[in-house]
């Protein structure tokens, strides 16, 4: 399945893998940064109605 | 029609962009991966550049939006200048990590491609020159958000580092045209069929494109729903704190 790269193997590797690597970090920390202040949000929002009822 | 400026509206843009953000982000998955397997997996080498062809894929499309990334940035930027809406603000500074790896990767791509086929990673050629400045710009960009604490004063600077760096994004999209002695060749892609990159390569290329089009979009989206959410945070904790 893999295809023959020839001599340029490592160079077709490393560039696919540290892209793709990348791409994974950014779309990691995103999710990572929105649940967290997501999380945060959701405790100072019911501290806010909590006396209310 | 709806009027784009209701966009301004935070609740507006969150409601909007819920619905629309799972079809985006499928759409970037499905062309990544779609492009990518068929670039990998099922495209000739090419004559001269043997496998290494194959790094197109990642390089052309990452440096396209590396740079559409700073322009959108640019757009954001002004209407907050001119109309003062938030979003807009928060929305350039969602796009400039985005846009930061993009650079990144098409920085790293073309150092793994010119080793073989230049000879060196590097050369101070104008384009590549004009991309790691436009690169050094993500970064200052970045730390100047993380910098100030007011939120529109970081707004205000930010929105002038981002007009300033416009030059150099213009500079790397348009270098080759300015000096031809550089060592990057021509663009890859062009409306004339006999310049433009053969179909064998294009229709590949052109699915990823699309791809890294729809991630740069649902990142945006959804770092700006981060951004509109870490703000209500800030000013509730504010609240709180005077009462």
């Amino acid at each position: 399945m893999m295809p023959d790269l020839g001599r340029y193997a490592t160079e077709v590797l490393m560039a696919y893998g540290g892209s793709i690597a990348l791409l994974v970090i950014i779309v990691g920390v995103s999710i990572w940064k929105a649940g967290q202040v997501r999380r945060r949000l959701e405790v100072v929002e019911a501290r806010r109605e909590g006396p209310r009822r | 029609m709806a009027s784009l400026w209701e966009y301004a509206n935070p609740r507006k843009f969150m409601n909007t962009s819920a619905a629309v953000l799972p079809w985006v982000s499928a759409a970037a998955a499905l062309c990544l991966v779609v492009g990518l397997i068929w670039g990998f997996f099922f495209t000739p080498d090419d004559f001269r550049q043997g496998s290494t062809v194959k790094i197109i894929y990642l390089h052309v499309p990452a440096a396209l939006m590396a740079i559409n990334a700073w322009l959108m940035m640019l757009v954001a930027s002004l209407i907050w200048v001119i109309r003062r809406h938030h979003v807009s603000a928060l929305a350039a500074k969602a796009a400039a990590p985005v846009g930061m790896v993009f650079t990144l990767i098409a920085l790293y791509t073309g150092a793994v491609w010119g080793q073989p086929m230049w000879g060196t990673p590097w050369e101070w050629d104008p384009r590549l020159t004009s991309f790691l400045i436009l690169f050094l710009f993500y970064l200052g960009y970045m730390a100047l958000w993380e910098a100030v604490d007011n939120p529109d004063s970081a707004a205000d600077l930010t929105s002038v580092l981002c007009l300033v760096g416009s030059v150099f994004a213009i500079i790397s999209r348009y270098a080759l045209l300015f000096w031809n002695q550089g060592l990057h060749q021509g663009a890859s892609l062009s409306l004339d069929a006999e310049q433009n990159v053969a179909d064998v390569f294009w229709y590949p290329l052109l699915v990823c494109i699309a791809g890294f089009v729809f991630l740069f979009l649902a990142l945006v989206l959804y770092r700006t729903r981060t951004e509109i959410r870490a703000r209500r945070l800030k000013a509730l904790i504010a609240q709180e704190r005077m009462t």
